[in-house]
């Protein structure tokens, strides 16, 4: 029981991580709570079911496919909402933008492909195994080794590319990257599109796994993977994925021996407690605001 | 008050009674997520949460307690103004963007708590309570609020409170305890959330935890933002625009959301300060008639 | 006795010492300078006094009363303002209030007492804008006082900001780099402002300033950082010819 609810938690969390990573990323170099970015989730799980459903394809097409769509999307919203307003305006105006994003493209869904819960086809035969006392639905195999290539993928690119260097340079300090000579305007393009792909990538696969895609279902899920990118310290990649991990199982185990009626209240439970007694998050550092 | 009932409910289409009275509702609330947001430039995205408080407070006290109608009103806004200041208290610590989050999660775990919550009917929410707000009760309420916002904006509290949001450090160099402040912003807020919603749930007979979800919290946040963060004709006109709109759009009413979505980004870039920006009542009232006297130097 | 009074004072941001055991007295009614090439940690050594940061270590004590833990308000309540480098207005406020809220701290008169006007908070109110209008008639404001202060010119800021740093009666004043961006004829108004500050409200005057002309002629005192650390401190003849300043300081202007 124990095992399986940790399996249970570890698949639901590296979807928050995969989702986590988009926040963390984009928060550690503009500082700005990208609240349309759980929408990005949500349209990419749409054009997977998409993809699917009238193309045919498989899920491997069907994510890239999404993952595509999703990248251009990212970058279109920040151009139009968040640009306009970088560097001019208090910081309260990007934040209630990026809140308006979110809604428009959420009803935006809404009206495109109605209220109701969708589902995705029996694309491929969603078999189980059982691995001693644990059921192992080889959605879960997917989901985990997906998400674990796509952060390792992701790790490196920071790492060792031209791009994470200038990624990285950016979130230490925006305004000196720029007086190197860093491209800010495409370093944050990039941001947004690698945030959304992964995104979208994760909605995809919630998408087949939970078997239901709906418009409002990226609100709930950005809300829970910025707890996660807060749990494990905002700015962090490690710590998205760490957060992430952690709130998907404190989750299910929260739902099988609490109570399932309080789901939607243990993730923000946990990131109140989080942000009161260690708002720096597990791995952030602690800030010194400059003056 | 039971003569001005009388008469207006005599002149008035009880439609447009309906929305006169709902809007009222909305600038009470408006004007206290003004104080916190808007004066004080701290980002509340959780409202909703205290207005259902409110609500919740005031209905059962009636219902299962049989207070008197003015004491749940009371009773539902002090509730409301604890939890503001137990939310205010993570703003010692928090910074904008950290306390927008724990507003969401506050609001959404009072969402939650309610939907299981034994007492206010869990999911289907509590019906049968009596009508008991009328026009000209909103009517003197919403004066009141208006005159006594307008006071403390203008007053020495008010001026720090707009310090703090102009900018912290700064206030705190001129000796501005700005903890005690935000914390003071967030019980006021929350105090006329929590008042408005007591009123809302002794008008509609009925209500429920969707009544007070994320949306509704938006919702407020938009009117706030509409007219103008941080001034009084502004939460004012913002709260009768986005009242008496979805009545007019009732017939796209699915489109009411894109509008707000779009309408929330398009006034961000275009004007940032909103419809009336930082105009005060006392700016509409006294029109510049003031002569300029030089005063003597030495 | 000394006004400011500070030992062994260090600063660390993670690893980088901007501060390093800075030992300092400042005497009443004086006007102390502190120079130092850019990032020598001057401002931090404003941020220090003035609660915004808690130095690592050390003690800050001002007229008999350590300082070092306190909150930035209180240390303002305590009788110490402040100006800063990148300016800190409050943009949306007039000119006139921008001086009134940092009058204001002092007042009894609570929310209660404000929300219903009673006649002691009226009265209070009188006073302070009394006092706030003395203040911006004093930096030639008194015109553009019901201005919000963001539409001020450059030079008017610094000056908005020195009254407003009046307003809460301190009797030690920061001023960081109040010169910068200032043409030669606002700097000599400047210098006679400075004084007839200090001598007018016996004030002690902290100052942080690149214009060597303006800290020579008006400092009294003076105090060299470089890399966080105090190089050299005495009257602005012995600064001129302390060869330790000349290598670090001094010598790279010229
Ligand atoms: N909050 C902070 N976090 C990290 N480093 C800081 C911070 N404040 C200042 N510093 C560093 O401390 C040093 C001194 O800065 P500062 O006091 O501003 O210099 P000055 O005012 O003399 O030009 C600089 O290297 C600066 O980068
Ligand atoms: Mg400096």
């Amino acid at each position: 029981m124990l095992w399986q609810q940790l399996l249970n938690g570890l698949t639901l969390g590296s979807t928050y991580a995969l989702i986590a990573l988009g926040y963390t990323m984009v928060y550690g170099i503009v500082q700005l709570i990208n609240f349309a970015h759980g929408e990005i989730y949500m349209v990419g799980a749409f054009v997977g079911l998409v993809l699917v459903t009238v193309w045919d394809v498989n899920l491997g097409v069907a994510m890239v496919g999404a993952m595509a769509v999703c990248m251009l999307l990212g970058v279109l919203v920040e151009r139009i909402a968040y640009r306009p307003l970088r560097g001019k305006s208090s910081r309260l105006s990007p934040l209630i933008s990026a809140l308006g994003a979110s809604i428009f493209l959420s009803t935006l869904m809404a009206l495109i492909a109605g209220v109701n819960t969708r589902r995705y086809p029996a694309i491929m035969d969603l078999s189980s195994f059982s691995w001693g006392p644990v059921q192992v639905s080889s959605m879960q195999v997917i989901i985990l080794l997906v998400s674990a290539l796509l952060m390792i993928g992701l790790q490196f690119m920071v790492r060792k590319t031209r791009i994470g260097k200038a990624m990285r340079a950016c979130s230490q300090d925006l305004d000196a990257a720029a007086l190197m000579g860093i491209n800010v305007n495409r370093v944050i393009s990039y941001t947004f599109a690698i945030g959304s792909a992964l995104a979208a990538a994760g909605g995809v696969m919630v998408g087949v796994y939970y078997n239901a895609v709906w418009p409002y279902m990226g609100t709930m899920a950005g809300l829970k993977a910025f707890a996660a990118a807060v749990l494990g310290g905002i700015g962090s990649i490690p710590g998205a994925m760490l957060g992430g991990l952690t709130l998907g199982v404190l989750e299910i185990m929260g739902v099988a021996y609490i109570s399932s009626s309080f789901k939607d209240a243990i993730a923000f439970g946990i990131l109140i407690l989080v942000l009161i007694l260690r708002p720096q998050g597990i791995l952030g550092e602690k800030i010194s605001k400059k003056v | 008050m039971k003569l001005l009932e009388q008469w207006i409910t005599g002149i008035i289409d009880p439609y447009y009674l309906r929305i006169i009275i709902l809007m009222g509702i909305n600038i009470i609330i408006a004007l206290g997520l003004n104080i916190t947001t808007g004066v004080t430039g701290q980002l509340s995205m959780g409202h909703a949460g205290f207005m259902s408080i409110g609500a919740y407070t005031s209905a059962i006290l009636t219902l299962k307690l049989g207070w008197p109608f003015w004491l749940t009103l009371l009773a539902g806004a002090a509730v409301a103004a604890l939890f503001g200041f137990v939310i205010g208290l993570p703003a010692l610590r928090l910074e904008g963007d950290y306390l927008a989050i724990v507003t969401i999660g506050f609001a959404e775990i009072v969402r939650v708590f309610f939907l299981n919550f034994e007492p206010g009917g869990k999911a289907v929410g509590l019906s049968g309570i009596p009508q008991e707000t009328s026009f000209s009760l909103v009517l003197i309420i919403t004066i009141l609020v208006v005159f006594f916002s307008q006071r403390l904006l203008s007053s020495r509290i008010g001026k720090a409170m707009y310090a703090i949001r102009e900018n912290e450090i700064a206030a705190e160099a001129c000796g501005i305890n700005t903890t005690h402040l935000k914390v003071l912003s967030f019980v006021l807020g929350a105090f006329l959330g929590g008042l408005g919603g007591a009123l809302y749930a002794h008008y509609m007979y009925y209500i429920s935890p969707q009544d007070f979800d994320f949306m509704r919290s938006i919702e407020v946040l938009n009117m706030v933002v509409l007219g103008g963060l941080g001034s009084i004709p502004g939460a004012i006109l913002g709260a009768a625009i986005l009242t008496i709109l979805p009545e007019m759009l009732r017939v796209v009413a699915e489109y009411r959301m894109l509008f707000y979505g779009a309408l929330l980004v398009i006034l961000m870039i275009f004007r940032p300060n909103g419809l009336l920006g930082d105009i005060r009542l006392y700016d509409l009232v006294k029109p510049k008639r003031e002569k300029e006297v030089k005063p003597c130097r030495s | 006795m000394p006004v400011l009074e500070l030992q062994g004072v260090s600063q660390e941001f993670g690893g980088l010492r901007a501060l390093d055991g800075i030992d300092m007295k400042v005497e009443h009614n004086t006007i102390f300078g502190i120079i130092g090439p850019n990032g020598a940690g001057k401002t931090t050594l404003f941020n220090v006094i003035t609660g915004i940061y808690t130095p690592t270590e050390g003690s800050l004590i001002f007229r008999d009363t350590p300082i070092a833990s306190l909150s930035s308000h209180k240390v303002a309540r305590l009788g110490i303002g402040r100006t800063f480098q990148n300016i800190r207005l409050f943009n949306r406020l007039s000119v006139l209030d921008n001086v009134k809220v940092a009058a204001n701290w002092n007042r009894s008169a609570g929310l209660l007492a404000s929300l219903l006007g009673m006649p002691a908070y009226v009265r209070e109110q009188k006073q302070c804008s009394t006092k706030a209008e003395e203040l911006i008639t004093m930096m030639g404001l008194y015109e553009k006082r019901r201005e919000y202060a963001q539409s001020l010119s450059y030079g008017e800021q610094r000056r908005l900001e020195i009254a407003r740093a009046l307003a809460s009666n301190p009797c030690l004043l920061l001023l960081d780099e109040p010169a910068a961006g200032m043409n030669s004829s606002e700097k000599l108004e400047l210098m006679d402002l400075i004084w007839k500050i200090r001598d007018d409200m016996q004030l002690t005057i902290l100052l942080v300033e690149h214009d060597m002309h303006l800290v020579m002629n008006i400092c009294e005192q003076i105090a060299v950082l470089d890399y966080g650390r105090k190089i050299a401190e005495g009257d602005p003849e012995q600064i001129k010819s302390d060869p330790r300043v000349i290598q670090s300081y001094l010598g790279v202007e010229q």
